[in-house]
């Protein structure tokens, strides 16, 4: 079965949310509409909507990730939903329990939704491939294969400075080879039409297939965030960074790390983003990270919003497969 | 019946809203209320709240609901296509709000409304306005002050058309007709 297929029910209501790879534009803004209505939630006194009352939601990280788990549990709490956190590592598999064992005892307590965030590429579609028909499933991190919620809050905080993606240059600078981010980050630029896609970053961490996807490829910072509208830093992932990648940090720095006299070349309004968490003077130094162009903290703010409406649409498509519209 | 009708023409539909400015001026002025805080519910109930604002000569801005987040029908139909976000202008604690919509039937709209309102704090009191009242009630909720009251056939809906002109249509909901031929 195609992602594509997995994700959208009969209907073509939003069923899972595993990659942004094969999701149309109207689906894409979708989702950006709907979070915009949710930002005004944290505005009221009650920072809480009764959608997803009674409904429990699972956050199953079988890698550890403070942020993501903590805003995905932030959103299900604001939609009035449950939430079970569950550090998998720690727990079952420990003892031996298998990945669909653990899907069927959580089954078993009723459980609504799964956010799924695992360091193997394809965790959550073996999750959304063998789940109930009225259970829902969230990529939240898998692997170096995609992390869909991050880059719709990215492409949702890019459209609140920006507007139209049509006319914009973006550029995403780092560890693209390894970068989950960076894949879906891709592909939901190309699925909202951004005028042009660039990657930058030492040869030993692009893979050449990023080509294939329709960006451009850069090893120079300056010439890559020349007439930049956006630019995207990666995360240094230094747990990954086995092997012969890299010489040092302080080299990556000297050559990929962004100051403000490297930004110089980019439009004066470019805006600098960054998933978080940044390794200063890794990735980029103080004076960016918290200086005016830096969006990083919207970001985080925004990924509640983003993650609300991702829930919101799943859950709302939930009873008419539970009536039985044969698919699943 | 195919294509909704024109119901109440705009010149009519001003006529009521000016009377009900009128009546609600009173209203207000038996509670002993000087300094009310007006809340239109999206969309049609927004148009409304805006005339009214505007006959009043109030002085806080006017506020906009969106009860999207709080139907009772997300876990049949899923979310409602258009959320708006809500926007007060000021907090609503202790605040005599006067809340208004276009058409009252079922009164789910305005326990949502309710709930939205209760949300962002704590108000003195609510008084409500409808442009239209019809028969169909599904919880105990009347409104204070209405412009006009309907009687309809039980498949009869009725709509309010704007923002300029306002006009009341009358028609049958759309998946109603979809199923006609099969009746």
């Amino acid at each position: 079965m195609r992602t594509d297929d997995l994700q959208r029910d009969a209907d073509g209501g939003l069923k899972h949310f595993l990659t942004i790879d094969g999701l149309d534009r109207a689906i894409l803004t979708e989702i950006l509409d709907r979070a915009e209505g949710f930002l005004g939630v944290s505005e009221q006194a009650v920072k809480k909507v009764p959608l997803c009352r009674g409904k429990i939601i699972a956050n199953l990280f079988f890698e550890n990730s403070t942020r993501t788990r903590t805003t995905f549990e932030l959103a299900a709490k604001r939609l009035s939903a449950d939430v079970l956190n569950l550090n998998i590592n720690t727990s079952s598999t420990a003892k031996g329990e298998t990945l669909l064992d653990t899907l069927r005892n959580l089954e078993a307590m009723h459980v609504d939704m799964f956010v799924v965030r695992h360091a193997e590429s394809g965790a959550a579609h073996f999750f959304a491939q063998h789940a109930a028909p009225h259970v829902s499933v969230i990529n939240a991190g898998d692997g170096r294969h995609s992390h869909p919620t991050q880059a719709m809050l990215d492409m949702f905080t890019i459209r609140r400075h920006k507007g139209d993606f049509a006319p914009l240059t973006v550029a995403i600078v780092g560890d693209i080879l390894h970068s989950r981010v960076a894949r879906s980050q891709i592909h939901a630029l190309r699925g909202l039409g951004a005028g042009e896609i660039r990657v930058i970053g030492p040869r030993t961490l692009i893979p050449p297939e990023v080509a294939d996807l329709g960006a451009h490829i850069f090893h120079d910072l300056r010439e890559g965030v020349r007439e930049a509208d956006v630019v995207i830093m990666l995360r240094l992932q230094r747990e990954r960074m086995t092997g012969a990648l890299l010489p040092s940090e302080r080299e990556y720095f000297h050559l990929f790390g962004l100051t403000e006299a490297r930004l110089e070349t980019a439009k004066p309004d470019a805006i600098v983003m960054h998933p978080g968490p940044i390794n200063r003077g890794v990735e980029m130094d103080s004076q960016v990270a918290d200086g005016p162009r830096s969006v990083i903290l919207e970001q985080v703010s925004n990924g509640i919003a983003v993650r609300m409406a991702i829930m919101s649409m799943c859950i709302g498509t939930q009873n008419r497969r539970g009536q039985g519209d044969g698919d699943g | 019946m195919s294509k909704p009708e024109c119901w109440k023409g705009s010149a009519e539909v001003d006529a009521i809203i000016e009377r009900m400015a009128g009546e609600l001026a009173a209203l207000l002025g038996r509670r002993g209320i000087v300094d009310p805080l007006m809340v239109g519910i999206h969309t049609g109930g927004v148009w409304i709240a805006e005339r009214l604002h505007a006959l009043l000569g109030l002085q806080e801005d006017l506020g906009r609901l969106d009860i999207s987040f709080y139907r009772d029908d997300f876990t049949r139909i899923g979310l409602h296509p258009q959320v708006r976000p809500s926007q007060l202008p000021v907090l609503v604690d202790d605040r005599h709000l006067i809340l208004v919509d276009d058409v009252l039937q079922t009164g789910r709209t305005i326990r949502a409304a309710l709930n939205v309102l209760f949300d962002y704090g704590r108000p003195a009191s609510v008084l409500l306005a409808t442009l239209v009242e019809r028969d169909g009630r599904e919880l105990p909720i009347e409104p204070n002050l209405v412009g006009l009251h309907a009687c309809l056939q039980a498949g009869e809906q009725i709509k309010l058309t704007g923002p300029r002109p306002l006009e009341l249509v009358v028609g049958q909901p759309p998946e109603r007709r979809a199923k006609t031929p099969g009746n």
